[in-house]
């Protein structure tokens, strides 16, 4: 179809093409500074004003100071931990509770699913919250960070919804050839919504990698600190006095100031380089569960 | 016949009910375990703020105050500097980052080439998956004496400063910081709605003379607008809880007076300075008017609208 476009359409367009563009680099610069930088001459990236565009000269000296600072290594397989067992707690747990509340014709489904809703809109509140881990033993456990969030009700509602689209027959005839629940669950709706559970393990496994707060509160011993906590420490904590000290294990105090900013731009992308890396592969699944999640359960 | 037949084969329509759901009820277990262990106790452990909760005898033998630590609150010189930071903190944020997806949506919306539409997607949600701690760390970064925002600022012939420790540029950075994180990826929910509207209705309107203009006001919007509104009721029942992790990476001592929320003052007082009690009740007032926020604003789009969470 050949419509002529009018003059007034033909600059919008160009127009909103720009800010869009515009817009999509303001997204972008700051990852690219970080990313450049951390390959730059520590001289040079002192000298230099403004974004960078490209890196100034070439150096792997800040990974390599960043891999030994104390912690780093520890703190990089703790988040591994904390993901893979969170996630795989996570995704059982939502699993078999998901199930559980599409049988809408069993008396209790209704109460627990109400009881379930309640805590989206209210909750006990930092302290309580404080206090029942302090009071479950699980103070400055890896369970600590494991457990309180082993289930996320927005996460769960999502999953049955998906679940209630599936043909019932299916389950009644599996049923009828004497599979018991766990057998119809595991073996024909856990197959059968590949795609949805998907979303939901890259939802849990994204957020047990930014997460630091719990962390930050239910932790003591540094051994078990995860990676945005040690990053947390580098990045944006007041007293320098505990950082320059670990700093000082890994350079001259001569070069702190040169090596510092290095360090921190390397850091970033050690952290953030394993979710942006599987970012353009798994993107399409995100926008694919904000959709499941924006229908209605 | 046949209905007799069913029932032999069919082994559940003979069973009790508790034979039937037997999986059903041990596969409830773990649900039910958990939301009472860190959800429900919790929210019982909520009467320490009623109380003077001493961790060694515990949360029954601790001494009632009644509303003691309620008062002392909201006698406090604090509780005035809170409710103002919060509130306009989060009334800042709505009312940037609640319009700005949705304008960013219709935008991209009027993107033609389908490969440039998709590259404008990938970029702008990438923000949305990097830590908080790093992107805090960015702004510490970015605003510092020697960062890039002050050597753009320098360029001009500006003077540099620390930006971050200027109390009036608090919430500009924090907002700002805020949209830029979250813009694209907040659209998604809106383009979703926007590529659910039937074609026809574009093509009605063009057929009555409607230009994209038009076509953009009278059919798009209208069409989303309860998707609009149920987010927005959403915004409403969040309006005291904002980012706290953000606030508590970003502020600092020189700031406190634009930075400090209700938030971020009850982990100071509770897990800083051990006043479980009082910074517990700081904690349920705050909810208590997050849950009222939210009844009202459904409330009122029930009636204006006809659209409502429940």
């Amino acid at each position: 179809m050949a419509i002529k476009k009018s003059f007034g359409s033909r600059l919008f367009n160009m127009i909103n093409t720009i800010i869009l563009a515009v817009f999509s680099y303001i997204c972008l610069a700051p990852v690219l500074h970080v990313i450049f930088a951390s390959f730059s001459d520590p001289l040079k990236l002192m000298r230099s004003e403004g974004i960078l565009l490209k890196p100034l000269g070439f150096t792997l000296k800040g990974y390599e100071l960043a891999f030994r600072m104390p912690g780093t290594l520890k703190a990089y397989g703790n988040t591994i931990f904390y993901v893979g067992v969170g996630t795989l707690i996570n995704m059982v747990m939502s699993i078999i509770s998901a199930y559980v509340l599409t049988f809408n014709e069993w008396k209790y489904v209704k109460f627990l699913t109400v009881m379930i809703t309640f805590t989206m809109f209210f909750n006990g509140g930092l302290i309580p919250n404080y206090l029942q881990i302090k009071n479950l033993g699980l103070l400055d456990t890896r369970w600590a960070i494991v457990l309180p969030g082993a289930m996320s009700v927005w996460n769960l509602i999502v999953m049955k919804t998906s679940f209630k689209t599936l043909p019932k027959s299916l389950q009644e005839s599996a049923r009828i050839d004497g599979a018991n629940e766990w057998t119809i669950l595991f073996r024909i709706v856990v197959p059968l919504s590949k795609a949805v559970l998907a979303v939901m393990l890259l939802f849990y496994a994204v957020g047990h990698w930014n997460e630091w707060f719990n962390a930050m509160i239910y932790l003591r011993d540094r051994g078990k600190f995860p990676l945005q906590l040690i990053l947390r420490e580098l990045l944006v904590e007041e007293s320098q006095t505990a950082t320059v000290s670990q700093y000082s294990k890994v350079i001259k105090v001569g070069d702190l100031d040169m090596y510092k900013p290095l360090i921190r731009y390397t850091t970033i992308v050690i952290a953030t380089v394993p979710v942006l890396c599987f970012y353009p592969f798994i993107q399409k699944y995100f926008v694919k569960g904000v959709m499941v999640g924006s229908i209605k359960g | 016949m046949i209905m007799i037949k069913k029932k032999e084969i069919s082994p559940y329509l003979h069973q009790n009910n508790f034979i039937k759901y037997k999986d059903i009820f041990i596969m409830s277990i773990p649900m039910v375990v958990y939301f009472i262990l860190f959800h429900y106790m919790p929210m019982y452990g909520v009467v320490i703020s009623f109380k003077d909760f001493n961790p060694s005898r515990g949360i029954l033998g601790s001494d009632w105050a009644g509303l003691k630590h309620f008062e002392a609150f909201f006698n406090s010189h604090y509780f005035g500097r809170l409710i103002r930071n919060t509130l306009l903190l989060s009334v800042y944020s709505l009312l940037w980052g609640f319009p700005t997806p949705i304008l960013f949506a219709l935008l991209l919306n009027e993107i033609s080439n389908r490969h440039y539409k998709k590259a404008v997607q990938s970029i702008t949600y990438m923000p949305h998956f990097i830590s908080m701690v790093v992107v805090c760390g960015l702004i510490k970064d970015f605003t510092a004496s020697e960062g890039v925002i002050n050597d753009i600022i320098a360029f001009f012939g500006g003077a540099r400063s620390s930006l971050l420790i200027n109390k009036k540029l608090f919430r500009t950075i924090y907002i700002a910081s805020g949209v830029w994180q979250d813009l694209g990826f907040n659209s998604i929910i809106y383009l979703a709605a926007i590529s659910g509207i039937p074609q026809e209705l574009y093509e009605a309107a063009i057929i009555d003379g409607a230009n994209r203009w038009k076509q953009t006001i009278h059919v798009t919007l209208p069409s989303i607008a309860p998707t609009i509104v149920i987010l927005f009721i959403m915004q409403i029942g969040g309006l005291m809880n904002v980012g706290f992790e953000k606030v508590l990476l970003l502020y600092n001592n020189s700031i406190l007076q634009t930075a400090d929320v209700i938030s971020t003052f009850v982990y100071r007082k509770g897990l800083l300075e051990f006043s479980y009690s009082y910074s517990a009740a700081v904690g349920l007032f705050n909810s208590v008017i997050n849950c009222i926020l939210l009844v009202l604003a459904n409330f009122a789009s029930r009636k204006l609208t006809e659209t409502s969470l429940w």
